[in-house]
C-alpha cells in the first residue's frame, strides 16, 4: 500500500533495539581475544564454549562503558543490578543462554535529542531511552545446503565461536510516537546520532558493515484517533543508516496492507532483506517468559560507587550535539552548510583534520567533495576511507605551501587510498612535486611559444589573455606538476609583456 | 494442586527443541511436578523478612582487567564436537520444524 496512503489513516509507533559491540582487548566473560576477522574458533576458551566447570568473571571495562555511555544518554545508573541467563535452544550460544541483564538494566530512564530535516527546517525529537544494559554477542553460524546460505531450506549449520561472549551493550528506546510520516527519518537520524555518541566516547567502532553496530527495529501501526498501540512486528539485524530507513518504511507500507484489507498484524520476528529493502517473516516471536530469565549464579551483582560514577561523568568528552554547536559557531557555518557535514556524516573526521593543522575551509572541502565521491564510488562509509583525518591535513598543507597543485593532490589521495602510505611518500614514489624551478620549467616555456606561435604572437601584442593557451600548453606537457602561477609569470617576461 | 501442567511441559519441549511421545508427556509432567512442589518447601521458611538470594557469597564488583590471554587451539576447541567442518562446529539444521 502506498506510503502517503497508509499515513493518512495510521500513525506510526517506533521502538528500536541497538547492539553496540565494545571494543574491548578481551571478551565480556572471559580473557579472549576479540579482533574482527580472525580464522574461525581462535578466540575461545573453555568459558565461552561453555565446558563444564569453567567460569565467569566481568570485564572491568566493559562496565565502565557501559556506565560512560548511559551517562552520555542522560539516564540513571543503578547503584545495584545482576546479569540473568536468557535460556534459549539455538546453537550461536553453547551454554544454551545468553548471559544478559533483565528486570535489572545498569543504566535506565534516559534520553538522546535528535534533529530530522524536513522541507519545513529542521525539527527536533527527544527519544526516550529506556534502558542500556549488558550482554555477550553470540557466535557465527552459516547455514549450508539450501539456498545460497539462508536460514530457510538449510540442510545444517556450522557455528564459529570466536565472537560469542564479545560483550555487547543494549540500547533500547521507549516507544517513539507522534513522528508520522517522519518515522523512517527520525529512525535514521536516532541511529545516526547514536552512532556518534558511541564514537566520541571511543567505546566502539561502530562499524554497521562488519556489525559492530546493529539495529533491531520494531514497528506498529495505529489507526489515527486510537489511543491503544496496534501489534508490532520486530525486523532483525538492519545493518546500514540507510536500511533502517528504508526497513521502516516498509513496515509501514506492509503493514497498512494487511490492516487496510481487514487483516491482522502478526507479531513476529523478520529478517531485512538488502537487495530488495524488503523483509521477510522469520520466527514467531518467543515470549518473554519462554527464555525463564532468571539471575546468573555464577556472576556477582554490578554495585558501582556513586563516586565512581561521578568521576566518568566528570570525564566524558565533549559530546556530538555540543560538539557541533561549537563548530558551527567556530568555523562560522551557515545551517546548510552544518547539515551538509552531519548528512555527510564528516563532521568527527573534519574536526579532527582541523585539529591536525588544516583550515576549516579546507578540511571540510576535502572530506566532502573529492573524499565523499570516493567513497560512494567505493560503496562504503567516509569513515570507512584508508586515509586518517592527519593525512588529509598534511594534503591540505602540502598544497597550501604551494607543493602540489589541487591536481596532483588529488593524485597523492589516491595513492594514500591505495595504500601507498603517507602522502610524503606518495609525493615521493609517485614523483609528484609541482615543477616551479625556473630551469626545468624554461623548457618547458619555450616549446609552449614555440608550438603555440599564434597565441604568443597576442600575447606580445597586448592580448595578455591568450596566455591561457601557453600556459595550458607548459601544464600539458609536465603532466599537471607544473606551478601555474610560475610558469605564467615567466611566459609573460619571454615574450617581453608586464604581467 | 499440580504445579505443572500437561500443556506447560509440551511447550517447554518445543522451545528445546525435544520430540516428546505422548505417554511421556503426561509421565514428566507428573515427574516434573513433583519435583518443583519439593522445592517449592523453600519457600515456607523464606518469611518476608529474607530477600531473595541469588549468589552465595555476599560479594560485588568482582572485575577482571581487560587484558587478552591465548585461550584453546582450534584442535583443542573442536575436539569434543560431535562434527567438523572448515574449521567450525557442525550442526543439525535450525528451525527446520518452521519451514
Amino acid at each position: 500500500m502506498a506510503y502517503d496512503e497508509v499515513l493518512r489513516g495510521y500513525e506510526p509507533v517506533l521502538g528500536l533495539e541497538t547492539h553496540v559491540e565494545l571494543g574491548t582487548r578481551s571478551k565480556m566473560f572471559c580473557s579472549c581475544a576479540t579482533a574482527f576477522g580472525a580464522e574461525p574458533n581462535t578466540q575461545v576458551c573453555p568459558v565461552c564454549l561453555a565446558l563444564p566447570g569453567s567460569l565467569p568473571v566481568v570485564n572491568g571495562v566493559a562496565v565502565e562503558s557501559a556506565i560512560r555511555l548511559g551517562l552520555a544518554l542522560n539516564c540513571s545508573v543503578a547503584s545495584w543490578c545482576r546479569f540473568a541467563r536468557k535460556n534459549y535452544f539455538y546453537p550461536d550460544m553453547p551454554k544454551n543462554y545468553q548471559i544478559s541483564q533483565y528486570d535489572e538494566p545498569l543504566c535506565f530512564d534516559g534520553h538522546l535529542d535528535i534533529t530530522v530535516d524536513t522541507p519545513d527546517g529542521p525539527r527536533e525529537f527527544r527519544i526516550e531511552i529506556e534502558r542500556v544494559h549488558m550482554e555477550e554477542d553470540t557466535g557465527k553460524t552459516a547455514h549450508m545446503g539450501g539456498a545460497t546460505g539462508r536460514i530457510h531450506g538449510a540442510e545444517y549449520s556450522i557455528v564459529d565461536y570466536n565472537r560469542a561472549g564479545i560483550p555487547l551493550l543494549e540500547i533500547v528506546t521507549r516507544p517513539i510516537e507522534n513522528t508520522g510520516d517522519l518515522a523512517p527519518l527520525v529512525a535514521r537520524a536516532y541511529v545516526s546520532e547514536l552512532r556518534e555518541l558511541v564514537r566520541s566516547l571511543g567505546i566502539s567502532d561502530v562499524r554497521m558493515e562488519e556489525g559492530s553496530m546493529r539495529c533491531d527495529v520494531n514497528v506498529s501501526l495505529m489507526p489515527r484517533g486510537a489511543t491503544e498501540w496496534g501489534t508490532r512486528s520486530e525486523t532483525k539485524n538492519v545493518n546500514s543508516l540507510r536500511s533502517v530507513e528504508r526497513a521502516v518504511r516498509h513496515e509501514i507500507e506492509r503493514q497498512g496492507g494487511v490492516l487496510s484489507a481487514g487483516g491482522r498484524v502478526v507479531q513476529e520476528t523478520r529478517h531485512f532483506q538488502e537487495n530488495t529493502g524488503g523483509t521477510v517473516s522469520g520466527r514467531s516471536k518467543e515470549e518473554a517468559q519462554d527464555y525463564r530469565y532468571f539471575p546468573d549464579p555464577d556472576l556477582v551483582p554490578v554495585a558501582p560507587a556513586a563516586e565512581w560514577v561521578e568521576e566518568l561523568r566528570a570525564a566524558l568528552p565533549e559530546l556530538p550535539a555540543a560538539r557541533r554547536r561549537r563548530i558551527k559557531a567556530e568555523w562560522n557555518l551557515s545551517d546548510e552548510e552544518l547539515r551538509d557535514l552531519v548528512n555527510a556524516d564528516a563532521i568527527g573526521l573534519v574536526a579532527e583534520t582541523v585539529e591536525a593543522g588544516a583550515p576549516p575551509a579546507d578540511a571540510r572541502k576535502w572530506w566532502l567533495n573529492e573524499l565523499s565521491r570516493r567513497a560512494t564510488e567505493a560503496g562504503t562509509e567516509l569513515s570507512a576511507l584508508a586515509i586518517t583525518p592527519a593525512q588529509v591535513a598534511r594534503v591540505a598543507a602540502l598544497v597550501a605551501e604551494g607543493a602540489l597543485t589541487n591536481k596532483l593532490a588529488r593524485q597523492v589521495v589516491e595513492g594514500v587510498l591505495a595504500g601507498e602510505g603517507d602522502p610524503d611518500a606518495v609525493v615521493e614514489a609517485r614523483g609528484l612535486k609541482v615543477v616551479n624551478d625556473d630551469s626545468a620549467l624554461g623548457a618547458a616555456v619555450d616549446q609552449a611559444i614555440a608550438d603555440n606561435a599564434d597565441a604568443a604572437e597576442k600575447v606580445r601584442g597586448g592580448k595578455v589573455a591568450a596566455a591561457g593557451a601557453l600556459v595550458g600548453a607548459v601544464m600539458k606537457a609536465t603532466r599537471g606538476q607544473a606551478d601555474a602561477g610560475r610558469a605564467r609569470q615567466l611566459i609573460l617576461e619571454r615574450l617581453g609583456v608586464q604581467g | 494442586m499440580s504445579a505443572i501442567t500437561r500443556d506447560e511441559v509440551a511447550h517447554l519441549a518445543r522451545l528445546s527443541r525435544l520430540a516428546l511421545p505422548e505417554d511421556e508427556l503426561d509421565q514428566l509432567a507428573a515427574q516434573l511436578d513433583v519435583i518443583i512442589s519439593a522445592v517449592a518447601k523453600v519457600q515456607e521458611v523464606a518469611k518476608g523478612d529474607i530477600p531473595p538470594t541469588s549468589h552465595a557469597l555476599p560479594l560485588t564488583n568482582v572485575y577482571r582487567p581487560d587484558e587478552a590471554v591465548p585461550g584453546l587451539t582450534p584442535d583443542q576447541a573442536l575436539a569434543g564436537a560431535p562434527a567438523v567442518e572448515d574449521g567450525r562446529f557442525r550442526v543439525p539444521q535450525i528451525l527446520g520444524e518452521e519451514e
